[in-house]
C-alpha cells in the first residue's frame, strides 16, 4: 500500500538515459492475452498500490495502478457499490493499471460501459519521465484532450499509468439470471430483439447451447421482467465470471482465442463461436482459424478481429490498420514516448 | 453573454504575411460550388463570432462544403497553402472555439446534414456532423428509441459540434456524454486524408483515438460522419420538483438520492434568482420563495419509475423539502421542465447582457461554493444566478452585466476567472461541457502544469504538424515550447 511513483519515475528516466526498452508490468493476470509478446526490462507496478480516495457519495474512488481489482470491488462492495464495467478478474490478480490499459471490460460493456467509460482521471509517467495528471474527480470535464481515457487499450504504449480515478455505481437492489435452452442463431436473434427495448437487462450471453440474460434493477422491475421473459431461474452466476476464474470453456485450457467485437446483429456465418457475450457483439472462437477469414468475417460484421490468447504472439494480433491511421498512431507514441521505450511492438510489430 | 461588444479575440496571435489570398480563394472556387465560398463582408459578418459574441473576427472566407470529399478537398489545398481553418457547426458554442482565425477560412459543416442510416436492430445511426441533435433522436424515435446526451442547445446544436465540444445535457448523470454514446468517427485530417475510427462494434484494438478526438475542439481533424449510440426509449418517466429553504438543504438532499443508490436520469438544481427568472418567464410553477430548487427525473419501466419516485419523495421530504410536486404525465413533465430549459433567456431578462460559466466541482462543494459564489459577486457588484446539474457537479452560473460598460465587461470575466479557479481548487475543473475554445485558454494553466500543456500541445503537433486547425484555441501555446517543438508563431498566446 506504498507510492513507488518517484521510484517509477526514476526507473523511467534510467530507461531513457540508457534508451533500453521497458516492459510494463502488473500481476502478469493478461500475460499472453491482448498485445504481442515483447522483450524488454520488467517495471514491475504491482508495488505501487492501494486505494487512495474513495467517496462514496460522489460515485468515485481513487487507487493506485498495482492495485488489485479484487480489492476495489471489495471496498465498493461494503458501500454497495461497483464498477460498472465490472473489470475481469482474469484468474484473480488482475490490476487496476492492467485493466485500464487492455480496457477489460465485464458482461455488462453493452448496457453499463467499458472501463474506459468509468475513467474520470489518471495519473501517467510519459517517455519524458515527467508526471503527468489528466482529467480529474468529476464527472464532467472538457479541459483539455482526453489522455486519460487515450490510455484504455493503448497497453502501456503511450506512458506508465500510475493511478486511476473512477466512476462508481450503485449496486443494483437485485439481479437474476435466466437461461433458456436454445442455438446460437436463436439466441442471437432474441438478444438483438431485447437489447432494441427498455428494460433491465445487464448481460446477454450465449454459451454451452444456452442464452443467459441477466437482470438487475429494483426488486419490482426485475420481477417484472422476470414474469415477462420466463425462462428458468438459475443461481449459476458462471457466465458473467468466465472472465474472472478461466476454467470453463472456451478460457479454460491455452488452445488459441479469437476475439471478434463486432456490430450486434451482424449475422452467424462460417465456423460457429465458441461464445457469444455483449448481446450479440463479442464473439469467441477457439481453436485455430485462419487470421485472413476471422479478419474478413469480422469486417463484414463491421468490426474487428483480434487473435486474443495464444497462436503465434510474435506476428500482428490485433488485425489490419488504415495507413493513415497507422501513421498518426506512431506521431502519437512519438509526442507520448519520443525514445520509444513504453512496450514497443506491443500492440504492432512495426511500432 | 454580450450582444454588443466586440474584442478581437485573436489580435495578439501574430500575423501571417504569406498567406495568397487569391490563389486560396481560386483553389477554393475549384473544389467547390461558386455558391459554397463566401468573401463578401456582409455576409461573412454572420460568422464573425459563435454563443461567446465577446469575441469577434472576421475570417478571409467562410466554406460551405455538402460531401466529404468536398471537406477533404478543402483540407488538401489549406494544408498545401498553409492556411489556418476553423470548422464550424451550428454556433452555439459559449467559449469562442468556432470564432474565424483571421488569416484564415471557416469550415461550415452545417450543409453535410443528412442521417446516413439508421441501424435500429445494432441500435446505432450513422449522421453527417451538421445534422442537429434533436432530429436524430426524433428520428430514432420510429423505432423507439433515442439519442441520450442533450443539451439545452439541442434544436440547434450540430452532432459534430457536440463531438467537438463532448456535449453533455441535463441526462448525463445516468447516460453520460458524448464521449460515452458515439461508437465511430469519419474525420478529415489536418493534411486532407480520411481518418476513420470504431464502428459498429463496442471496442476496437489500440489507445482509444475516438476518445481522444471528442472533445478536442476541432483542434485535431475534422468529423464527416458520426456512428452514434442509440438506446431504448424508457416505457417511463416521471418528474419531481422540490423546493427547499435554504442552498444547503438542497445540496444534501442530492448526496441522499445518490447515497441511496439510486441514479437519476437527471438531477438539476436552480437557485433564487434562477427560480424566479424562469418563474417570470415560463410559468412553470416553481415555489418564488424557495432559496433553491431541485428537479429529479427518474426513468425505467412502471415497476422501476413507481418503486423509485416513492423512495426519492421520502428522502426529499426528509431532507427539508418544503415543496414537493410529483408528474407522470408528459404534459405536467414538460411544464416542470419548462423553467429550467428555459432558464437562459428567462435570466437574460434580468440585464442586458449574461456570461455562462461551467465550472464543475465534487457535488460535496456546491453549498460552499455557491456561498462564496455570492460573496465574491457581491464584491464584484453584480449579480450571479445559479443554474446547476447538482447530479454531476457542473455548475452553470450566469453572470449578470452590461456590455456597453468597458467596466462591468472587465467585471465579468474577472468574477467568472475566479469562480473557474475555485473550481479547480475545490477539486474540480474549469470547464464541464462548454469546451475552451479561448475564453478559458488563461484558465488552462491553473488547472494543468506546463508539463502536462506542452504534452498536449504535443499531441496536437501529431495530429496537426503544422498547427492550421483551429489555431489559438483550447491548449494554451507556452514560450518554451517555441524552443521545444519550433512551433509556428501563429500559435503562439506568450
Amino acid at each position: 500500500m506504498a507510492d513507488c511513483s518517484s521510484e517509477l519515475r526514476d526507473a523511467v528516466l534510467e530507461a531513457i538515459a540508457v534508451q533500453s526498452p521497458l516492459r510494463i508490468a502488473g500481476a502478469g493476470s493478461k500475460a499472453g492475452y491482448f498485445g504481442r509478446e515483447i522483450e524488454g526490462t520488467p517495471l514491475d507496478v504491482t508495488a505501487h498500490c492501494g486505494i487512495t480516495d474513495y467517496q462514496p457519495d460522489e460515485l468515485v474512488i481513487s487507487a493506485r495502478a498495482g492495485t488489485p481489482i479484487a480489492q476495489i470491488q471489495a471496498a465498493l462492495a461494503g458501500q454497495d457499490q461497483m464498477l460498472p464495467a465490472e473489470c475481469p478478474l482474469f484468474g484473480g490478480a488482475a490490476t487496476l493499471g492492467g485493466s485500464v490499459a487492455c480496457n477489460a471490460s465485464g458482461p455488462g460493456r453493452p448496457w453499463r460501459g467499458a472501463l474506459r467509460d468509468s475513467i474520470l482521471g489518471l495519473g501517467l509517467i510519459n517517455g519524458r519521465g515527467e508526471i503527468l495528471r489528466y482529467g480529474g474527480q468529476v464527472m464532467k470535464n472538457v479541459a483539455g484532450y482526453d489522455v486519460s481515457r487515450l490510455q484504455a487499450g493503448a497497453q502501456g504504449t503511450l506512458g506508465v499509468i500510475t493511478d486511476v480515478t473512477l466512476r462508481v455505481v450503485p449496486k443494483p437492489a437485485r439481479e437474476i439470471t435466466l437461461a433458456y435452452t436454445l442455438p446460437a442463431a436463436a439466441a442471437l436473434a432474441r438478444m438483438v430483439t431485447l437489447a432494441g427495448l427498455p428494460g433491465p437487462v445487464s448481460g446477454a450471453c450465449w454459451i454451452g447451447n444456452t442464452l443467459y440474460l441477466r437482470a438487475s434493477g429494483t426488486a419490482a422491475g426485475v420481477e417484472d421482467f422476470r414474469r415477462r421473459q420466463g425462462g428458468d431461474l438459475v443461481s449459476d452466476k458462471a457466465p458473467w465470471k468466465a472472465l474472472d476464474t478461466l476454467d470453463n470453456a472456451p478460457f479454460s485450457g491455452t488452445a488459441p482465442l479469437w476475439r471478434l467485437s463486432v456490430a450486434p446483429s451482424s449475422p452467424l456465418s462460417g465456423a460457429e463461436p465458441d461464445m457469444i457475450d455483449w448481446g450479440g457483439a463479442l464473439r469467441f472462437f477457439a481453436g485455430g482459424h485462419d487470421p485472413v477469414a476471422m479478419q474478413d468475417a469480422a469486417l463484414a460484421a463491421g468490426g474487428r478481429a483480434q487473435l486474443w490468447r495464444g497462436g503465434d504472439r510474435h506476428s500482428d494480433v490485433n488485425g489490419p490498420m488504415s495507413s493513415v491511421e497507422k501513421k498518426l498512431q506512431q506521431r502519437l507514441k512519438e509526442a507520448l514516448d519520443p525514445g520509444g521505450i513504453f512496450n514497443p511492438g506491443r500492440l504492432f510489430s512495426d511500432g | 453573454m454580450s450582444r454588443s461588444t466586440r474584442v478581437s479575440g485573436l489580435a495578439r496571435v501574430k500575423r501571417k504575411p504569406d498567406i495568397d489570398v487569391s490563389e486560396l480563394l481560386q483553389g477554393l472556387r475549384e473544389v467547390l460550388p461558386a455558391q459554397a465560398v463566401i468573401t463578401d463582408e456582409a455576409s461573412l459578418r454572420a460568422w464573425e463570432c459563435d454563443g461567446l459574441p465577446l469575441y469577434c473576427e472576421l475570417p478571409l472566407a467562410v466554406v460551405m462544403p455538402r460531401e466529404a470529399d468536398e471537406v477533404a478537398a478543402v483540407m488538401s489545398l489549406c494544408h498545401r497553402l498553409d492556411v489556418p481553418v476553423v470548422p464550424r457547426g451550428s454556433g452555439t458554442g459559449l467559449s469562442a472555439g468556432a470564432m474565424p482565425h483571421p488569416e484564415g477560412i471557416v469550415i461550415s459543416l452545417a450543409g453535410l446534414d443528412r442521417i446516413v442510416d439508421t441501424d435500429p436492430a445494432n441500435r446505432v445511426a450513422r449522421v453527417q456532423p451538421g445534422v442537429t441533435n434533436l432530429s436524430i433522436s426524433e428520428a430514432a424515435a420510429a423505432h423507439g428509441l433515442f439519442y441520450a446526451p442533450d443539451p439545452s442547445s439541442q434544436i440547434a446544436c450540430s452532432i459534430g459540434g457536440n463531438v467537438a465540444e463532448n456535449a453533455g445535457g441535463v441526462h448525463c448523470l445516468k447516460y453520460g456524454l458524448t464521449v460515452h454514446n458515439v461508437t465511430g468517427l469519419t474525420l478529415i485530417t489536418a493534411e486532407g486524408e480520411t481518418l476513420t475510427l470504431g464502428g459498429s462494434g463496442l471496442d476496437t484494438p489500440g489507445p482509444d483515438l475516438l476518445a481522444l478526438m471528442i472533445g478536442s475542439e476541432g483542434l485535431l481533424g475534422v468529423v464527416v460522419e458520426i456512428t452514434v449510440k442509440l438506446l431504448p426509449l424508457p416505457a417511463s418517466v416521471a418528474v419531481i420538483m422540490a423546493g427547499f429553504d435554504t442552498v444547503a438543504a438542497a445540496g444534501d438532499a442530492v448526496g441522499a438520492v445518490i447515497a441511496a443508490g439510486i441514479l437519476p436520469a437527471g438531477l438539476e438544481m436552480m437557485d433564487a434568482l434562477a427560480i424566479q427568472a424562469a418563474e417570470d418567464f415560463a410559468g412553470a410553477g416553481y415555489p418564488r420563495e424557495a432559496a433553491a430548487l431541485l428537479l429529479c427525473e427518474l426513468d425505467g419501466s412502471d415497476a422501476e419509475v413507481a418503486e423509485q419516485c416513492a423512495a426519492v419523495s421520502a428522502l426529499l421530504h426528509d431532507a427539508g423539502a418544503s415543496h414537493v410536486e410529483m408528474a407522470t404525465d408528459s404534459a405536467t413533465r414538460q411544464r416542470l421542465w419548462r423553467g429550467r430549459k428555459s432558464a437562459f433567456p428567462a435570466v437574460g431578462r434580468l440585464s442586458p447582457d449574461y456570461y455562462c460559466m461551467d465550472g464543475t466541482i465534487p457535488r460535496r462543494h456546491v453549498a460552499q461554493i455557491l456561498a462564496e459564489i455570492s460573496d465574491m459577486a457581491g464584491q464584484s457588484g453584480l449579480r450571479v444566478a445559479n443554474v446547476f446539474h447538482a447530479g454531476d457537479g457542473n455548475l452553470h452560473p450566469l453572470i449578470l452585466f452590461d456590455a456597453s460598460k468597458p467596466d462591468e465587461i472587465r467585471r465579468a470575466e474577472a468574477l467568472g476567472a475566479r469562480i473557474l479557479e475555485r473550481s479547480v481548487e475545490l477539486g474540480g475543473c474549469i470547464t464541464g461541457e462548454h469546451g475552451v475554445g479561448l475564453e478559458k485558454l488563461a484558465q488552462m494553466s491553473v488547472q494543468f502544469s506546463n508539463a502536462e500543456l506542452l504534452q498536449l500541445e504535443a499531441i496536437k503537433v501529431a495530429f496537426d504538424p503544422s498547427l492550421n486547425l483551429n489555431p489559438g484555441k483550447g491548449i494554451p501555446v507556452l514560450k518554451r515550447c517555441q524552443e521545444y517543438r519550433a512551433l509556428p508563431q501563429r500559435h503562439h498566446h506568450g
